[in-house]
């Protein structure tokens, strides 16, 4: 890796490697409300604020609502803004996640996924974010803290090119408060990598007064809308890009999804974030003992792509999708993309969905190695909880 | 300060931040109040509005009657969104890309102020930032056909309280205070040149200042568009709109009636209060005045 010498490894948990990156990025505003498990980035981010290591202006708000609401009229300013939260914050943020997107605001907010209350539950599954696939954010899953701190860098710059807010997700707890060594680029590199910000159309243009978020009507919202779709698609594209530019720095790539021993795999799974990590371990295990398993974490979720996955599960005989979240009523979220991804095939591989880990249930080893039997042995039918006791 | 009214008048007219095209009711308040209250500095503003009548009259898109920038988030967070502008403002400002001296001002209504978006007020007033939030204060969700909200007086008819509301409305002015700003102030459409004078002391106010302004709603409140003015006059005639300021924790009368009019002259002007005019009710009449009665002594004791 070019700059390996240069980058410094630091014993940071996903909390502070994504405050690190917000402090690299050194937004003008950040509002934010604490709630566990986001807390460890907005508390390392006050101390920097505290000790004139950024010069952001950190706006303590009294809710999350008036967290992104706050983010919202920053970013409308002309500036970078960014908030961070986690689950019932999230979901008390819904209603102006809309109104972000719908603005075309390109707001960076780090998410750490945690259980939706009820019960009330601090630990990690996804039903946060899944709650908010459709509101018109970026959407991108992190498997460990130097993804979050990567990431973050490449939502900014998306964030910017195509004027949607992004989302970036790390684990409640196994990525937010677990220590990796995460290495830290120079701040001068990623200065230069994410450049100077210059919005087209903002409110402190005070010679070209600006009406933002006015009325719209059945004559028009159509059309704005529309807009906003075709964004999510250019986004589709731009993501490559950026990330293309990002592996200058970091000699990493930044895919729609990792692929790991998927290419010649017979049969595989899919499952997202810190519980990739444990997929791996258990992958490298059964190859040791010749069976052909593999595994695709989705990374990028909005926009979704379908295309891509389709043509990397194709060859699979069958196939198992692992959600940390649940539809009620309908199918698990990850499942119900994979399996949407799948229908124009010919020749599909066999589908079974799984729901693990709810409310920070933990995934253990023998519980994946249970799943990939049950796919070497084809046994295929009604969604399976792994870890759920009846 | 001083001005004479027609001087006034001339400044507000020539002021050309909130222009017309908008589509309020013939005889809406909100226009005027806007239009009085951003006269009162050369400074350029920065606006911010709840949803509301104001926000959905003024920006039909593709059209808009702003001559200032202006942003509207959602309903119950015009203060938060305002808090984050003024937070930019102050980091271009900490970083030199900024040099003008610029006003922030939110509108909002008492559904917006009073009751969705009060955390959202009372937050930002806490933090302390140098906006102005204005409260065009209609009595009810007008908006919306005229529900009650918790600015909707005792007695009122809307359109969920068709018997007429049976509790008292909240004193925004005392919750707002509760958070040690500098500046408060009442104040009501017909009294053009209090209004300015206060809009004027507000936008000289370091850090939070508020605003609440009677608004009367000529669809809703139930009189003939050509008296809006009248009937805000009858509010602060018949006490029960005081016009009173509190600067630095002191209070002040700006407007004592020379001869103070009964209740029944402000409500017999309007449809909403006219159950209560009925003999059969005049106990409720007389409960509404007592209450009017006695918050105006406890005005005129903390002003004294």
């Amino acid at each position: 890796m070019k700059n390996y010498n240069k980058n410094k490894f630091q014993a940071l948990n996903g909390g502070y490697a994504t405050a690190e990156a917000m402090r690299q990025i050194n937004p003008e505003v950040v509002a934010a409300y604490p709630i566990t498990p986001q807390t460890p980035i907005i508390e390392k981010f006050a101390e920097f604020v505290a000790d004139n290591k950024v010069d952001t202006e950190f706006v303590c708000v009294e809710s999350e609502h008036s967290a992104l609401s706050a983010t919202v009229g920053a970013s409308a300013s002309g500036i970078r803004a960014m908030t961070a939260t986690s689950s019932q914050g999230l979901a008390l943020m819904n209603e102006i996640l809309s109104v972000a997107s719908g603005l075309r605001l390109p707001i960076v907010m780090p998410m750490v996924n945690r259980a939706l209350s009820a019960p009330i539950n601090i630990h990690c599954d996804h039903s946060d974010s899944m709650s908010t696939r459709d509101l018109g954010w970026i959407q991108i899953f992190c498997e460990t803290a130097q993804e979050a701190y990567e990431y973050t860098f490449l939502a900014l710059k998306l964030a910017e090119k195509v004027l949607l807010p992004v989302m970036v997700m790390q684990d409640g707890f196994f990525t937010s408060h677990n220590v990796e060594p995460v290495k830290i680029y120079p701040d001068e590199v990623i200065k230069k990598f994410i450049g100077e910000y210059k919005p087209k159309n903002y409110l402190f243009d005070l010679k070209k007064p600006i009406t933002v978020g006015p009325l719209v009507l059945p004559d028009y919202y159509f059309e704005i809308k529309y807009q906003e779709i075709e964004a999510m698609g250019e986004a589709k594209k731009v993501y490559l890009e950026v990330g293309k530019e990002l592996k200058k720095i970091t000699g990493n790539n930044y895919p729609y999804f990792e692929k790991y021993k998927l290419e010649d795999a017979e049969v595989a799974i899919v499952v997202s974030s810190s519980s990739a990590g444990t997929a791996k371990v258990v992958i490298d295990k059964l190859r040791k003992q010749g069976k052909k398993v593999g595994l695709l974490k989705p990374i990028l979720f909005r926009p979704f792509p379908q295309n891509e996955i389709k043509e990397s599960l194709k060859h699979l005989k069958t196939l198992a999708v692992l959600d940390r979240s649940v539809s009620f009523g309908g199918e698990a979220p990850l499942f119900s993309e994979i399996k949407n991804a799948l229908y124009p095939l010919d020749k599909k591989p066999k589908l079974q969905s799984y729901v693990f880990g709810l409310g920070g249930r933990d995934l253990f080893e023998k519980e994946v190695e249970e799943v990939f039997e049950e796919l070497l042995k084809n046994k295929i039918g009604e969604v399976k909880y792994l870890g759920l006791r009846k | 300060m001083s001005m004479d009214i027609k001087t006034l008048a001339q400044k507000i007219d020539s002021n050309k931040k909130l222009v017309s095209g908008h589509r309020t009711c013939a005889g809406c308040a909100i226009p005027i109040i806007v239009r009085t209250i951003l006269s009162a500095t050369d400074d350029p503003l920065i606006v911010a509005a709840a949803t509301g009548c104001l926000e959905v009259t003024s920006t039909i898109y593709p059209y808009t009657s702003w001559n200032v920038p202006w942003i509207h988030n959602a309903f119950e967070n015009v203060a938060a969104t305002l808090s984050g502008v003024e937070s930019a403002y102050n980091a271009l400002r900490k970083k030199g890309k900024i040099d003008k001296e610029i006003k922030f001002i939110a509108f909002g209504g008492d559904g917006g102020l009073y009751d969705i978006g009060l955390q959202s007020l009372s937050g930002a007033l806490e933090r302390g930032h140098n906006c102005l939030y204005v409260c065009y204060n209609n009595e009810a969700y007008q908006n919306t056909g005229g529900q009650r909200s918790s600015g909707t007086p005792k007695g009122s008819m809307t359109s969920t309280t068709p018997a007429g509301k049976k509790e008292k409305r909240k004193d925004l002015m005392q919750i707002v205070l509760a958070h040690h700003i500098d500046y408060a102030a009442q104040a009501a459409v017909h009294n053009t040149l209090d209004l300015y004078q206060k809009a004027e002391k507000a936008f000289k106010t370091k850090g939070p200042s508020f605003l609440n302004v009677l608004s009367p709603c000529t669809l809703n409140w139930g009189y003939m568009p050509n008296s809006t003015i009248q009937i805000s006059k009858l509010a602060v005639e018949t006490c029960f709109w005081p016009l009173y300021e509190v600067e630095k924790g002191k209070y002040k009368l700006n407007y004592k009636p020379s001869q103070k009019l009964p209740l029944e002259e402000f409500f017999k002007a309007q449809k909403r209060f006219s159950h209560l005019l009925k003999p059969e009710n005049k106990n409720m009449l007389d409960e509404i005045q007592n209450e009017v009665d006695e918050n105006w002594n406890e005005l005129l004791r903390k002003s004294s």
